[in-house]
């Protein structure tokens, strides 16, 4: 879950962190892409998409909508008392995770690739370091072949290069685009699912290590200068703009 | 999210497409003798693989699922001209076309894109258009009057004004509300709005099929207005009004309701003596869906134009029952996209040429849809210069001088 950016985002009274008083976290738009393409690979190849999710406000329709659109369980990491960094949120997903990869039931883990409070795109990697598995980020796709223990999978660099990567499997994947839009599944449904369906919760690990990074400092970007506004009739304003060109050189 | 889990509206009314024959109203369908009248008033009948008619004709031989497979129904706009037409007078656009609506949206491979962040957005902040509820009074600093906030100010109230979305955020939308606020501060109303705390009526929700959607809003906004005291709630959404009039009462709700422009039509005697500013103004109104074919108020937004000193009144040939719908019902006014995507011709568009051709300056509309609709349309086909669009109550503020 990250702030969601229709309300305006204010520095808290710490000086170090988000005002939460008006936020309502909405679930990151790269987790809805991991999600639909989890389903996707669900559709073609068959197997069961398991959503997790670490405990926070609103959290559970989340949930019930994962369920409602085709994931087979949910699962909700409970105990979670402050936001966690990146970090943290790996320190708390490993061990659950750990315990279904012991139990031979993942195949792959799928995760957004970055989030609006984690441009860095960390969760991912951090999650590979901890369970031991190899990790590819800003995947657009996924292909599961004959040979169930490997993976093609998609990623895009800049200036529209793709590559194509064989990956063993499990691994964990950050997911920057599903090959579809996530899917929208109608409200009766999540309303259905919400009596029906079942969450199911594991409580949080204590954290191993405390976080190795602090925020100092939050503040507002600061103005820098502005866009100068030409008035005047076309032709006045046609006449400042070349003489601005020449005088920079570029005519 | 604040998703809930009574159910109320569709097991109210108990009717499914199942047992659609079991009930009064459809088993009257089974009465159709179609003679296609519905099909030929549709505005998309053409491009429909299955109009009106042959959705019943479908439904009597036990092959519903291929209409519902179809995008027939994503294609309804909900103009409620094939129900006002039947000679039969069969329940087509509040009883068969909402439960088919329904059902199709629940098969519907892909939600088309523009439909679905309308729709998640709705769910998510109570407007379609994804605008942040704390804002959604923001209109009201710049009325010129003061407009009470009931959750600021919940002393009892006579008019509670339900201001809907798109009056609410979209920037002529606030110019509607606030002409509407300075009216009824002309009139000496005593009115107030929930602000914040109000959430989209869903009626377009419900229309477009997600049913879901709509009895999770109207759970939403009942609790909301039960928490204060009202004699009459008045909306300046026309689908607004039709969802309080037809819909909400099942879900218990038990106000008067009024829209803005039958609610000053009927106090047109205080309002004449304050029209003082004399606008010298062609005007042709457009008939919306929900307001004429579906309530039946026709006459009520022209007395009101007939009463605005210097506005020459003029009528387009489709007019009243025969009015040309906007597009923008039953989900269309996000669906531009998708019915361009699949060649169809753009429901304002058509109605803005007959506009045009009627010399009028003004085309003036009671539905905040309408606003945005046509002023699209007029700028598209290059008669931006020719015609403005107003909303009824924006031309009677207007005319209220200063």
């Amino acid at each position: 879950m990250v702030p969601d950016i229709v309300e305006e985002l204010e520095v808290g009274p710490d000086g170090k962190s988000l005002d939460l008083e008006f936020q309502r976290p909405i679930v990151s738009e790269r987790d809805e892409h991991a999600l639909e393409q989890a389903l996707l690979l669900k559709e073609r190849c068959g197997g069961s998409v398991t959503t997790m999710a670490l405990e926070s406000a609103d959290v559970d329709d989340v949930l019930f909508t994962a369920l409602a659109k085709g994931s087979d369980r949910a699962v909700k990491v409970a105990g979670v008392e402050t936001p966690p960094t990146t970090a943290e949120a790996a320190a708390l997903l490993a061990p659950v995770l750990r315990g279904l990869l012991d139990q031979k039931q993942v195949d792959l883990i799928v995760t957004g690739c970055s989030a609006i409070d984690d441009l860095d795109g960390l969760l991912g990697p951090f999650l590979a370091e901890r369970l031991g598995l190899p990790y590819l980020g800003i995947v657009t796709g996924v292909v599961v072949g004959a040979d169930s223990g490997r993976a093609t999978v998609l990623k895009e660099y800049a200036g529209g290069v793709h590559a194509e990567y064989g990956i063993a499997l499990p691994a964990v994947l950050g997911v920057q685009a599903a090959e579809k839009p996530p899917r929208y599944v109608p409200v009766a449904k999540v309303r259905a699912v919400m009596k029906s369906g079942k969450i199911e919760t594991v409580s949080a690990a204590a954290p191993d290590q405390a976080s190795l990074l602090q925020v100092v400092r939050m503040t507002k970007p600061e103005a820098a200068g502005h866009a100068e506004m030409i008035e005047g009739s076309p032709e006045e304003i046609a006449s400042k703009v070349t003489d601005i060109l020449s005088a920079r050189g570029l005519l | 999210m604040a998703l809930t889990t009574t159910e109320h509206a569709d097991s109210a009314a108990g009717i499914t497409l199942e047992n659609i024959f079991e009930s009064p109203r459809g088993r009257d369908l089974q009465t159709c003798i179609q003679c296609g009248i519905c099909a030929g008033t549709c505005p998309y009948g053409e491009v429909m693989d299955y109009p009106p008619r042959r959705i019943i004709g479908m439904l009597r031989a036990g092959m519903i699922e291929e209409v519902l497979a179809s995008d027939s129904l994503l294609r309804c706009v909900t103009c409620y001209a094939c129900m006002a037409k039947c000679p039969r007078g069969l329940r087509l656009t509040d009883v068969l076309l909402p439960l088919a609506k329904e059902q199709a949206f629940i098969r519907l491979p892909e939600v088309p894109a523009e439909l679905q962040k309308a729709l998640a957005n709705t769910l998510r902040y109570g407007n379609p258009m994804g605008e942040s509820p704390r804002k959604r009074a923001a209109w009201a600093a710049a009325a010129g009057v003061p407009v009470r906030v009931l959750s600021q100010d919940p002393r009892p109230v006579d008019v509670l004004w339900f201001v809907e979305c798109y009056t609410a955020f979209h920037p002529r939308g606030q110019d509607n509300c606030r002409a509407t606020a300075r009216v009824l501060k002309a009139l000496g109303i005593d009115f107030a709005i929930l602000g914040p705390e109000e959430k989209c009526a869903g009626e377009c929700a419900r229309m477009a099929g997600e049913t879901g959607l709509f009895e999770t809003l109207t759970d939403q906004n009942l609790k909301v207005l039960g928490k204060y005291q009202f004699n009459r709630l008045v909306t300046s959404g026309a689908h607004a009004y039709d969802a309080f009039v037809h819909e909400y009462p099942r879900a218990g709700f038990d106000h008067p309701v009024e829209h803005t422009t039958t609610y000053f039509a009927g106090r047109l005697e205080a309002l004449k003596p304050l029209l003082t500013k004399k606008l010298n103004y062609t005007v042709t109104y457009h008939d919306s869906c929900v307001l004429g074919r579906h309530n039946g108020f026709y006459e009520e937004p022209r007395h009101l134009l007939k009463a605005i000193p210097g506005v020459k009144l003029v009528e387009m040939p489709h007019n009243r029952i025969n009015s040309i719908c906007c597009g923008g019902g039953g989900g269309g006014m996000w669906l531009d996209t998708y019915y361009k995507a699949k060649g169809m011709e753009r429901l304002a568009d058509r109605r803005v040429r007959e506009a045009v051709a009627t010399g009028a300056d003004v085309l003036a509309v009671s539905c905040p849809y309408e606003v945005s609709r046509f002023e699209d349309s007029l700028k598209v086909l290059g008669y931006d210069k020719k015609m403005v669009v107003r909303d009824v109550v924006e031309i009677l503020a207007e005319a209220l001088g200063d």
